[in-house]
């Protein structure tokens, strides 16, 4: 079992994993989910954010443990299905997230990811890595031609990243110190 | 998992769950099931705290508005920031109900030249929580009579169909997801041609000839040939055109703004429509069906 943090030597690298606050990551899922719902009515701009990923990435890299950070992409990923409506079939976010929250997590436990430049290219990574999946998904289970690449997802990959800076430095004071 | 070696458990376990959502995936296309249940659940979990997030951001928004939105003003004079205070907020109140009273009587005179079509008015509350499809959801559903395949509009035109009913809130798709449609005619020429979303703020005619004259500018009409849809519903304005073999690519400006819904109209029928002229209606046929009882109320 997890104390409230501690140290994880991985090939030789000082790792440190940590523990949160009781309720704190199913209520910033949770905000997270709600928001990514709610706030594009009112600013339609916010659907270029994806908000339940940059939780699944945090979490990933900060608990550091890949089993806890799969299952929770995966959670994520279906609740984000089921709020999606029926275009978009139970399983295309899960698939995408649970690898992102397994990468994260494997990520996390070899990678200071503390820092706020390291954070940023990793989210932009994950970002480009989560649409991938999406598209590969839809493309060969889903016979759906989506394109690989378009310049709105550049842009949303770099406003994912500059916003997960800040997001995480927020959810990092839900961390127990 | 007790005989696997600890440092491959996460990715056996990560396999198995990636198989099983797979297989979870094969099953929906399969059996055309979409997880009704599992998605009820889930949208009636969220839908109260969307609910009362649309009411708090219309508190928020007043307050912002009548209140923190006027200080800046305090700077030039006490006085006259007292007096401009108090005016402001009286204009800021007046517009606001102004705006609301706007809305509200172009929603009603359409909803009085359509007597015989029952339709509700809805508030949109949410929309999907993902990039790639364009739903929204309202604060009306199966208890107010809404279906699936009900067409909804705004006075400005078209903007979806009911992809989803729930007991108190329904699932629309917007008319530029790429799974959506509508039959629909270019205005002047009557020529016929389904018009869909390309998941882009455009929308695509798709089958006008390349020997057919479009010209940027022209409206794009409901045909009613969708048996969802009166004719002649502003769908949008020719916005592109390129040509093509053997169609041309018409991009069409949605009339509505899709962008930024916050009423809608829900046409509650399922019956073929045939627009009338508002003088047509009588005594009789207005206010029959559930849109009777349920004026433009949003």
């Amino acid at each position: 079992m997890m104390n409230d943090a501690f140290d994880l030597r991985l090939a030789e690298a000082h790792i440190e994993v940590h523990k949160f606050r009781t309720g704190a990551i199913v209520v910033s899922t949770c905000l997270a989910l709600m928001l990514q719902a709610f706030v594009p009515v009112y600013i339609s701009k916010f659907a270029v954010l994806d908000l339940p990923l940059l939780v699944t990435i945090y979490f990933g890299l900060s608990r550091r443990n890949p089993s806890t950070g799969l299952l929770l992409g995966m959670v994520i990923g279906l609740l984000q299905d089921s709020l999606s409506g029926p275009t978009v079939p139970f399983g295309l976010y899960g698939i995408a997230k649970t690898i992102v929250g397994y990468l994260a997590s494997s990520i996390g436990a070899r990678l200071d990811t503390e820092h706020p430049a390291a954070r940023c290219a990793l989210t932009m990574m994950f970002f480009v890595m989560h649409q991938g999946i999406v598209t590969l998904t839809r493309r060969m289970l889903l016979a759906e031609p989506e394109p690989w690449f378009t310049v709105r997802l550049a842009i949303a990959a770099a406003v994912n990243a500059v916003v997960a800076v800040l997001l995480f430095a927020l959810l990092d004071r839900l961390r127990r110190s | 998992m007790a005989g696997i070696p600890s440092r491959h458990r996460s990715l056996v376990l990560l396999t198995g769950v990636i198989i099983l959502q797979v297989v979870l995936l094969a099953v929906q296309i399969k059996r055309d099931s979409q997880g009704r249940l599992l998605r009820v659940w889930t949208v009636g979990a969220v839908s109260p705290f969307e609910r009362a997030g649309a009411k708090g951001i219309g508190n928020i928004r007043g307050t912002w508005s009548h209140y923190f939105a006027l200080q800046n003003t305090s700077r030039e004079n006490e006085q006259l920031r007292r007096e401009n205070d108090e005016l402001k907020l009286q204009v800021n109140q007046l517009q606001s109900k102004a705006a609301e009273a706007d809305r509200l009587a172009a929603l009603l005179n359409f909803r009085q030249a359509q007597r015989n079509v029952p339709m509700l008015g809805a508030r949109v509350i949410g929309t999907s929580a993902d990039t790639a499809s364009q739903t929204i959801y309202l604060d009306r559903g199966e208890r107010d009579g809404i279906r699936r395949n009900m067409g909804v509009i705004t006075p400005d035109g078209v903007v979806g169909k009911v992809i989803e009913s729930y007991r108190d809130t329904a699932q629309v798709l917007l008319l530029t997801d790429k799974d959506s449609g509508v039959g629909a005619m270019l205005a002047d020429s009557r020529i016929q041609s389904p018009v869909g979303g390309t998941g882009e703020p455009l929308l695509s005619m798709k089958y006008i000839p390349t020997d057919d004259t479009v010209n940027v500018g022209e409206h794009v009409v409901t045909s009613g040939m969708d048996r969802i849809f009166p004719r002649d519903l502003p769908v949008g304005v020719v916005a592109e055109i390129k040509t093509g073999r053997p169609f041309q690519q018409v991009r069409v400006r949605p009339a509505a703004n899709l962008q930024r819904l916050e009423e809608v109209i829900v046409l509650l029928t399922l019956q073929p429509l045939e627009k009338k002229e508002p003088a047509a209606p009588t005594a009789e046929t207005s206010g029959k069906g559930v849109g009777g009882t349920a004026a433009v109320n949003p």
